[in-house]
């Protein structure tokens, strides 16, 4: 076994944030220039932000934006009490300079070689790594399905929501289902419900394909439900790779 | 260079000095993981330490918990950033463990091995004096599934990927052998004092 030098990020960068863009009631999209390496769908970069003071805080993002594109996309969640994000919320904007380090993570990436069928499962804020993965294979000649199944409260709280429809009307082999916990669906392919076993089972029998690769990423208590529903389901533990945050809801 | 309008939250002075540089303290338990969360019977249950493919020593659940116990509390770092404090852990140390075997460390190095196929390497040293155990409980409790139950690796001086979840073993290697995540672009040794997270970290 050797190291794989290609994943190991340099140190830190200037990073310039170019538009600030609303994406939900709760998250924005960060567009920041920086000299980083190529990124692969399903990285992330630290942010490291300094206080005049000197004291700094770290945290770490998922990249949105596909590899080859201008430019790197954060998606910024706003958490309560949250010193990273609420800075991002409250004070940046466009011509500010932060720091950052990346590209990061050797495991929940997807390669364009890596071919499919690809099962992304994503909650709430989750999609920000899989909308990479999403959006890279958009941009390569998709030939293989792609199933992205993505929970949220409501239907406005679907972030890329308009992008992913337009992904789906344009990409006969990528279906989107959207499960909406606590509001209406507003298409019949969606559910108002949770992703429970029973769900997971008709949703995958649907879909009819087996996954070659499967990426679930949300909290700690969606991600620990889907793949319990999954290898249940019999989909095979060695396929799941997952990205978890928060110890909560 | 600071950044425009970031004030950020301090921690308090007796926090600020017991968290490593870039981290912060959370009261949560997160949880990470690779894949899904293997669901392992205590009744199957099996602790082997092997030198390359040579057993040395394997013990049941019911054998395992007749080892000498060791209670260390202190502070956890994970390389996501987060910081815990105060934690409290139960299990065997990693001497208690090769003296009830008879073992002298034959290697220098080994790779911790999972039951979900994860392994990271370690210094046989840093597992040594104390430093180190085979966690089953924690604050006082069987520790859960998500948090590596039955039976985890604490190292605690150590990023907490390090401290392999759903232990299954130890395996001594003749060098510094490159596990999950140190190939996978994360640092060979990972200590967080040293701020050593990624591959190329000083």
């Amino acid at each position: 076994m050797t190291v794989d030098a290609s994943v190991a990020p340099a140190r830190w960068h200037q990073a310039v944030i170019e538009r600030i863009l609303p994406r939900t009631p709760h998250v924005i999209s960060v567009f920041l220039r920086a000299p980083l390496e190529p990124h692969v769908a399903g990285q992330h970069v630290d942010v490291r932000l300094t206080a005049s003071d000197g004291y700094q805080a770290q945290r770490s993002y998922s990249i949105a934006s596909a590899p080859g594109t201008e430019g790197i996309e954060l998606a910024v969640e706003r958490l309560e009490n949250g010193e990273v994000s609420s800075f991002f919320h409250d004070v940046a904007r466009p011509g500010d300079t932060i720091e950052v380090r990346g590209p990061i993570g050797g495991y929940f990436v997807w390669r364009v070689e890596d071919g499919g069928p690809i099962l992304l499962i994503a909650g709430g804020s989750g999609i920000v790594p899989l909308m990479a993965i999403a959006r890279d294979w958009s941009i390569a000649e998709p030939k293989t399905s792609v199933l992205l199944v993505y929970s949220a409260r409501t239907w406005e709280e679907l972030v890329f929501r308009d992008e992913l429809l337009n992904i789906q009307a344009r990409e006969p082999r990528f279906a989107f289902i959207a499960t909406i916990t606590r509001g209406p669906r507003h298409r019949p392919e969606d559910f108002d419900r949770r992703l429970d076993r029973s769900l997971v089972r008709q949703i995958l029998t649907h879909w009819g394909h087996s996954p070659r690769d499967v990426y679930v990423c949300g909290s700690n208590t969606f991600v620990e439900a889907v793949t319990s529903s999954l290898v249940q389901e019999a989909v095979p533990a060695a396929i799941i790779r997952t990205e978890r945050f928060g110890g909560k809801d | 260079m600071s950044t425009r309008g970031f004030l950020g939250r301090r921690p308090s002075d007796e926090v600020a000095h017991r968290l490593p540089p870039g981290q912060y303290q959370t009261e949560d338990f997160p949880v990470l993981a690779k894949g899904p969360t293997p669901r392992v019977d205590r009744a199957a249950w099996r602790f082997t330490i092997n030198d390359g493919s040579r057993p040395l020593a394997s013990w049941t659940w019911a054998q395992f918990e007749a080892l000498p116990q060791t209670i260390w509390r202190g502070d956890i770092h994970c390389v996501t950033k987060w910081s815990k404090l105060d934690t409290t852990w139960g299990g065997v140390t990693i001497d208690d463990l090769f003296q009830a075997a008879g073992i002298t460390p034959p290697s220098a190095y080994l790779l911790a091995e999972s039951h979900d196929d994860y392994d990271t390497n370690l210094p046989v040293a840093d597992l040594l004096g104390g430093k180190a155990m085979i966690a089953t409980r924690f604050a006082g409790k069987p520790l859960e599934a998500e948090h590596g139950g039955p039976a985890r690796l604490l190292v605690p001086h150590l990023y907490f990927w390090k401290s392999a979840k759903w232990i299954k073993g130890l395996r001594f290697t003749s060098h510094d052998e490159a596990g999950f995540w140190e190939q996978r672009g994360y640092h060979m040794v990972g200590d967080p004092w040293r701020e050593q997270r990624y591959t190329n970290d000083p």
